[in-house]
């Protein structure tokens, strides 16, 4: 391969403390653009992973490295999405979109012009103004990612960003997120328990499995993008998602 | 009935009856006891004559309790910061800040008399050391407590500490703030009473309300003192609005507290 990787995990291990190891001899390269989805039982270490690539926490062996540097010299080029979306309550969806600007010391006008396009890209421009308190979950979540989009990241790292929304709502963000990914040329590391939001979204699905966490099986999904919601009703949509979830359920079962 | 006018209505219920009361207790008490209990005309009375001397000594504690509730909330936040920052500080100092808490302000006066002297100094010293305990613990509890997930984002961006203090903690603190505040907010009008009660100064025109009672006291004008009990009252009501104005300027709009309902 001709591409030299954005992310390359060699042999990455993790453990907390002088516990049982999370995560054993993980090897993974993310060539820029890939989508990559992690999907395991609870516990096999799918949001340490995310963690240690975020420069949160520290390997225990193994390199990590992100363009060729470690995750905090590459800080600027990456951005987390929680699983909760983590505003500030007392600032505007604008303001609270400005936020990893503000803390860059970016220029104010910088930031009101960044807030509005972000805003606009998932389409809040009208809601700038109002509070967390007055927004939906799944506004909330789109504030959350209109602020990670914000500082332009090469590498974006979601965990379960929509876990806590209905289904349907989940559908629409799912659509939204692979809009934007037209727009932007983001590689994404993508936390979720929902195999039908990893089939949609993915190019490559990753099944881990627990005790110790490692990388099961690797799946290519062979999609074109752009997809939308009319990929969601063909044959071969489906076809991948049922044999993704036998590939899960084998491993869960393995796992208890 | 309206919701509103109903919270109009009932207190004001309340107040009536409550005057009711107050007079027929008042005469049914024998000829030569019923100075123990002036009837609210009398206390009206009192205002009348006195208004002038209380009017005068109320400025001068309100602004004894003013100056000790402005110094306490300015040291209580900086040393709240700085209680914040480190667990070790906080291990070290808390022990000595429930001590001064601890300190029993008749046993203090006097001391204090000799190191400020009396009159408003006192007062504002004893305003302050009443004032500072609830300002700091609840402010220090505040910048504890921001949620932790808010500050992993911080600590993702790479905030420095003093962002992560003045964009995420501080601001995060507030409610636990105002909290603090209210509760000093009823305290401080009593802590410069009991102040100038205990060291107050009848030198120039010094003298509080405390004094006043003082005075009222030994010339056994009873109405007066009751007069002067109802101004501390009024003193108190006006910290305590003044205290919760800011308090909804501040969390309104973010705060739950502050959440209508629908209905
Ligand atoms: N801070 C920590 N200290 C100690 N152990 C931890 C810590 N965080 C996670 N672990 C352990 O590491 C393992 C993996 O946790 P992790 O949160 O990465 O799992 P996960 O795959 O994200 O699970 P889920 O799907 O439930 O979110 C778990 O056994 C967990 O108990
Ligand atoms: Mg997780």
């Amino acid at each position: 391969m001709a591409v030299t990787p954005l992310v390359d995990l060699h042999d990455l291990t993790k453990r907390y403390g002088d516990g049982p190891v999370v995560l054993d001899r993980i090897n993974l390269a993310a060539a820029p653009g890939d989508f990559i989805s992690l999907i395991g039982p609870s516990g096999c270490g799918k949001s340490t992973l995310l963690r240690l690539i975020a420069g949160l926490s520290p390997l225990t062996g193994g390199t990590l490295r992100i363009d060729g540097r470690t995750p905090v010299e590459a800080a600027a080029e990456l951005a987390f999405v929680f699983q909760e979306p983590t505003l500030l309550p007392w600032l505007t969806a604008a303001q609270n979109v400005g936020v990893p600007l503000k803390l860059r010391d970016a220029p104010a006008a910088q930031r009101l012009a960044t807030c509005a396009r972000v805003l606009e890209l998932v389409r809040l421009g009208d809601r700038a103004h109002a509070h967390p308190r007055q927004l939906s979950g799944g506004q909330k979540m789109r504030v959350s990612i209109a602020r990670a989009l914000s500082l332009s990241p090469k590498l974006l790292l979601l965990d379960e960003p929509f876990g806590a929304l209905d289904e349907m709502t989940r559908e629409h963000l799912n659509e939204e997120l692979l809009a934007i990914r037209e727009a932007q040329a983001w590689t994404a590391f993508f936390v979720t328990h929902s195999v039908a939001e990893a089939v949609f979204l993915s190019s490559r699905i990753l099944v881990m499995s627990a005790n110790p966490g490692r990388v099961h099986t690797e799946i290519a999904v062979p999609f074109a993008y752009p997809r939308t919601a009319a990929t969601r009703l063909s044959r071969e949509y489906h076809d991948l998602v049922t044999e993704v979830s036998r590939l899960l359920r084998s491993v869960e079962t393995a796992a208890a | 009935m309206s919701k509103r006018l109903l919270n109009l209505l009932l207190p004001a219920a309340t107040g009536v009856l409550f005057i009711a009361v107050w007079y027929a207790v008042r005469f049914s008490l024998s000829e030569d006891l019923q100075f123990l209990l002036p009837s609210p005309n009398e206390i009206l009375g009192a205002f009348r004559t006195n208004g002038a001397d209380l009017a005068h000594a109320a400025l001068n504690t309100a602004e004894g309790a003013l100056l000790g509730f402005v110094c306490a909330i300015t040291i209580s936040s900086l040393l709240a910061l700085a209680l914040s920052v480190s667990s070790l500080v906080r291990v070290s100092l808390y022990p000595y800040l429930m001590m001064l808490q601890m300190i029993p302000v008749i046993i203090f006066a006097p001391i204090l008399i000799l190191w400020v002297g009396p009159g408003l100094k006192s007062v504002v010293v004893i305003t302050f050391l009443i004032c500072f305990f609830p300002l700091v613990v609840n402010t220090t509890q505040g910048l504890v407590s921001t949620d932790r997930n808010l500050v992993e984002l911080f600590r993702m961006y790479r905030a420095t500490r003093l962002q992560e203090i003045f964009l995420l903690r501080a601001p995060a603190a507030l409610p636990y703030f105002f909290t603090g505040l209210r509760i000093a907010a009823t305290l401080a009008p009593i802590g410069a009473l009991v102040g100038d009660y205990t060291a107050g100064s009848s030198a120039g025109d010094g003298g509080g309300l405390g004094f006043q009672a003082i005075i009222y006291s030994s010339q056994a004008k009873y109405p007066a003192l009751f007069a002067t009990a109802a101004v501390t009252c009024v003193l108190g009501f006006v910290f305590v609005a003044v205290v919760m104005g800011l308090s909804w300027l501040a969390l309104h709009q973010w705060h739950d507290s502050y959440e209508r309902s629908d209905n």
